[in-house]
Order: C-alpha cells, then structure tokens, then sequence
C-alpha cells in the first residue's frame, strides 16, 4: 500500500503551512518488528542499507544522501557502504532479495524513487525489515516543488527515523540562531534561521544592531529577540515569512530580554529590569498588556513555557546562586527545583514535558543537564569551557546548544547531544554562531 | 600614606631596578592627583579656573582624567571603595558640566549564562547610577543599560582579563545643543551645582 503526501508549496520561508498534508501518514507501522531504543543501554547503532535511490540519477542521489545524512547524524543508524551491498534491484517496483541484505548484515533496508518533473519533484519510498523479511509500515510518497527536495529528503528520514525509534522524528525542522562576526571585543551578530542541519540559511536581520537570543513560536512562523536597536536592549518580533520586524517592548529606563512564546503564541514570558531589579513579566502579544510574575529583588530571568502552557521554568538567585525555579502563572510562591552543587541556568521544557534541559556551571566548568520536572534524575550530558543554552528538538529527544572556546581567539559553535548524552556532535556550518532555537516539525 | 597615583611609579621604578643590574631609570617627579582620596570620600583640589575648563569639559577628559571605569568583584554587584573614589569624581565632573548626561554601561565576565549576565550588568550600573545621584547627580540625566558579557574590555579568558570585564563604564555625551543664552551662562555653572534643570 503507498500513502501520498504534498509537501507545502513554499514558499522559501513557509514554515508550518498548515494545509500540507495528504493524507497524514502514519508515523510507525503497527506492529513495527524492527526496533531501536533511544536509551542509555544502546551501544550499537541499526544496520541499515540506504542503495542509491531510481528515478532521477541526480536529483536522486542528493536526496539519498540528505536522508542517510538525517538518520546516520542520530548516531543510532550505521548505513552498510554500497561497495557492500549485492546487485542494484532493476527497479523501485522490483521485490526485494532479504537473503543478500541479509547476507551483508543489513538489519534495515531503504529503497526509493525521485522524479522530477520540471519544477517539482515526486519522491517515493520503501522501509524494509530485512530480519523478518518484510515491509515495515506503508510506502509513501511525497510531491513537492524541486527546490523543496531537502524537505522531501527529511521527511523521508522523518518517516524511517519514527518507524525505527517508535519516537517522533525532527529532521524536518528549522533552528533560529545568532552568526557572530568581527572581534571578541566587538561582536557582530546577526540572526539566521536554517534547516536542522545547517542547510538553506536565511538571514532575518543585518548586522547594524546587536541582536541576542531569538525564540521561535511553537508554529514557527515568529520569532522574539533582544535587540540593541534602540540603543537599549529592547524584544522585537518578527514575523518570518515576510522577514518584518516590530518593537515589542519600548519602555524607556526599563531593559527588556530573554523573551520566549507561551505555546498558543498569544503570550509572551521575559525579563524586565528596572533599577537594578530583574523579573519576570508576561505580555500579551495583541495587546500589550502586561503585568510582573515575580516581584522579588533578586535576578529573575531565562523563563520558560511548560508544553500545556500553565507553568513557567525559570532562573532566580533568589537563594544566592542561580537556581531553577518553577512557578504557575497565577502567581503563588515559585517551588525551586534544582538543589546540586554549581549555578544552574537556562531552563527549556522538553516539548514531551517530561524534561527540563539547562545550563550548569560547577567551579570553572559548564555543563548542559537534564532534569526531570521536580528535578530528580538529574544528568550532565557535557562539559567544558562554556555551554550554554540548550533548546530542544520538535520530538524532545536532542538538544541543540552553543559552545564557546576559551581565549582571545575564542568563537561559539553550536553543538547538539542526544538526551542520553551520546553523539554529541557540532553543527556543520562553516561560521561561529550562538543562541540556537529549535523550531517545530514542519508539516 | 602612599598616593594611588605614586604607586605605579614606584612600582615600576623597582621592576626596572629587579629586571637587571643597570642603572635605575631616572625617576620621574611624583604625580600629583589632584583627587587624591582623603578617607571616606575624594576632594577636588586641582585648579578649576583658566584653560583647564575648556579641556575638561569634554568626553575625552572624562574618560582619560576622571575616569570611566569602576571594577567589580567576581559575581559581586557593591561598589568597592577603590570604586566609590572613582565615582565621586565622576560625580563632580557630572555637577561642574550640567551640559553633559550620562549612560552607565553595565558589564560581566564571560562566564555565566547570557541572560544572567545580561541581569548582573544592569545591577552593576544601577549600583553606579545610584552612587552618582546620592552624590547630587540629577537622576534624569543618568541612564543605564546592560551588555552582559558582549563586550568585553580584555579578551582573554582568565582572571586578569575576567577583572577588567567585571565594570561599569560611565559614557558621558554632551546633551542636544542648547539655547545660545545656556551656552553664554555654562562657564558659570562651573565648580558649583548649578546645573539642575538640564
């Protein structure tokens, strides 16, 4: 059976067009006999034998490789080299031999067929389980316009990675981020958004101002930042399709940053500083009506959504060190929940609300954690000079976050690092960046 | 008492005489600061009159003779003495040139997360900002902001450079032109309090 979907029409910058879809696909088999758990015990990545796609020799092949790139990236797959592999199937349509892929260990097989005509492109593909001989879930297809064929690429490996992991998958999805330029001592910076994987860069702002820390909305179709445009650091939000900017906060002897999107987008969590003071404050976007969450004389910053909305994670020193705080929006005293040794910043809510990532300094060291919601099971996933600032994959399984080299010479770099703390790996772009923002699987 | 400004003087005349066995380097006649601390709180004691104003009623002289800059502690957002000698002369330069404002910028070390820093900055100016005005600084001419560590003064990444970034620096700019009759009546604003109003 073979399930069509359309990928959005884009535009270059839609994002979450919401009408893509037909019909949704479903995201694993049901009886999935192929497996791999994302868990601390897995040492030895999946077996999977990716041959070169039919169709299109050219356009085929740079989808082939953008979805063995997806899935070998998670550090769960091993693709099996194609001098490996027996004799080329004749056809996408063409059954599969399972005793040769079985014979080069091949635990997983994908086959598949890219087509273009004209502008737009037709890519259909296979899963099989090479262990029990079968097809894993349906085959799919995917129509989009050729300059789209990336997407086709990720959601292809989206469709592998879920049938595989049994977890949603996140290729498909683009990350907000800071480029820095020029010297240590005067930065510039300016801010982009990409593919996942550091392709298709886009740049949202010139380098006129100083920018920090953009936040994608759970749509993906805004974002927040800090912007010293006015001379004082000030939050604009930008909507991204038509790459257009506005003030959001403009009050004269108050700064505003660290701002974030409640999930329905209506609401927006930042600091507010005046006279020294920092808290926390919620704005509504359409109107800007505000008021103070926290009213305390202690710094209060780095605020965070919980998935349904209701809770805000946030950091305070409140107690004399930075510590992890989580509060309701009605007010009521905020209940700390990070209790080790060290500084601890920068919360962000895992999507699958079960985590809370964060930024750890202990002594001269900074580590990026995880910890569950009443922060128990706390884990350092890295260490080293300076990291900072994780933000999740759409599916909750990956943090992104930016690394800092020490000295004169020293540039960030984004960095991600599954959630088990394995494969942890740099982000291949050739530009020193900051501030990363994982936004959500593209529909 | 040793004189802050003595100091380096002596301090480099040993370390030319610890480099190597030659003649020691003849030693400049000791400077005299005309801020010299007396205890609790620094005193203007130089010569306001003559060419001196000219000179001094400018951002260049504010930075290089008053000073500009105020260090801070590791995590620390007090003021520290050595700091409270450097602000009350800012402070008195701000009262002599009511034709000036003032931004504080706030700084922080590189280590710590963006947006704590970005805090701590703003408390470290506040602290500055709050010193002025208690020293008779109208409060309207004073505003402050944070870089966090965006900025830093010393890019190196150990204690020595960390120091320099933990700061506060006072940008003084000379407010929009005035009226041709303000202009005429500043020099006499000059040694007294006289500029409240701008």
């Amino acid at each position: 059976m073979f399930r069509r979907m359309i990928l959005a029409p884009a535009a270059v910058l839609a994002v979450a067009l919401s009408a893509a879809l037909l019909p949704s696909g479903p995201l694993m088999a049901q009886d999935a006999p192929l497996r791999i758990e994302i868990t601390d015990g897995v040492i030895e990545p999946m077996s999977i034998a990716i041959p070169a796609f039919h169709g299109d020799a050219e356009i085929a092949a740079r989808v082939r490789q953008v979805v063995a790139d997806d899935l070998t990236g998670t550090g769960l797959f091993r693709e099996i080299p194609a001098e490996a592999h027996p004799a080329r199937a004749a056809s996408f349509a063409e059954a599969v031999s399972y005793d040769d892929w079985r014979a080069v260990n091949a635990q997983g097989l994908v086959s598949a067929e890219v087509r273009q005509m004209g502008e737009n492109i037709s890519v259909r593909f296979r899963l099989f389980d090479v262990i029990s001989g079968q097809p894993q879930g349906d085959g799919m297809q995917f129509d989009a316009r050729a300059s789209d064929w990336r997407r086709a690429a990720h959601k292809i490996a989206d469709q592998i990675y879920a049938r595989l992991t049994g977890e949603q998958p996140y290729f498909d999805s683009r990350v907000a981020f800071v480029q820095e330029t020029g010297p240590k001592n005067a930065r510039i910076k300016r801010i982009g958004v990409m593919d996942y994987d550091g392709a298709n860069i886009l740049w949202m702002t010139d380098s006129s101002s100083l920018v920090l820390a953009p936040k994608f909305s759970r749509d993906g179709r805004r974002l927040l930042f800090t912007s010293y445009d006015s001379g004082f650091p000030q939050i604009q939000i930008m909507d991204v399709a038509t790459v257009s900017a506005r003030p959001l906060t403009t009050e004269q002897n108050a700064m505003a940053f660290a701002p974030t999107f409640s999930p329905d987008g209506r609401w927006v969590a930042y600091s507010r500083e005046q006279g020294g003071n920092t808290d926390i404050w919620l704005m509504d976007v359409s109107t800007g009506a505000q008021r103070a969450l926290t009213n305390s004389p202690a710094i209060d910053t780095s605020p965070g959504f919980s998935p349904d909305g209701q809770r805000i994670v946030f950091e305070s020193d409140r107690s004399g060190t930075p510590q992890l705080y989580i509060m309701g929006l009605n007010g009521g005293e905020p209940t700390r929940i990070s209790f080790g040794e060290g500084r601890y910043g920068t919360p962000a809510w895992s999507p699958k609300g079960d985590l809370i990532a964060f930024t750890k300094q202990i002594g001269d060291r900074f580590h990026i954690g995880t910890m569950r919601t009443d922060g128990s099971s706390e884990r350092m996933l890295t260490e080293s000079f300076l990291d900072e600032g994780p933000t999740w994959a759409p599916n909750g399984r990956v943090v992104m976050f930016t690394r800092a080299t020490p000295g004169g010479n020293g540039l960030p770099r984004l960095h991600s690092v599954d959630i088990t703390g394995r494969n942890m790996r740099p982000m291949n772009l050739d530009f020193a960046a900051s501030d990363p923002s994982w936004g959500p699987l593209m529909p | 008492m040793m004189n802050a400004a003595t100091k380096p003087v002596l301090l480099a005349a040993l370390l030319g005489l610890a480099a190597c066995a030659q003649p020691a380097p003849p030693v400049a006649p000791p400077v005299v600061d005309p801020y010299a601390s007396t205890g609790g709180g620094a005193v203007f004691q130089g010569d306001l009159a003559g060419g001196v104003l000219g000179a001094e009623a400018t951002a260049q002289y504010f930075r290089g003779t008053i000073g500009d800059t105020v260090l801070f502690p590791a995590d620390q957002t007090t003021l520290t003495p050595e700091a409270r000698v450097i602000l009350a002369r800012q402070a008195a330069w701000l009262s002599r040139h009511a034709g000036f404002t003032a931004v504080v910028q706030g700084h922080a070390e590189e280590t710590g997360t963006r947006e704590y820093n970005l805090a701590l900055g703003a408390r470290r100016a506040s602290a500055v900002q709050e010193y002025l005005v208690a020293q008779g600084v109208a409060p309207g001419r004073i505003r402050t902001l944070s870089f966090g560590k965006e900025r830093p003064a010393a890019t190196c990444s150990d204690e020595g450079c960390y120091a320099q970034n933990r700061r506060a620096v006072t940008v003084v700019t000379e407010a929009a032109p005035a009226p041709v009759a303000a202009i005429a009546a500043a020099p006499a604003a000059v040694g007294g309090v006289t500029g409240a109003g701008l």
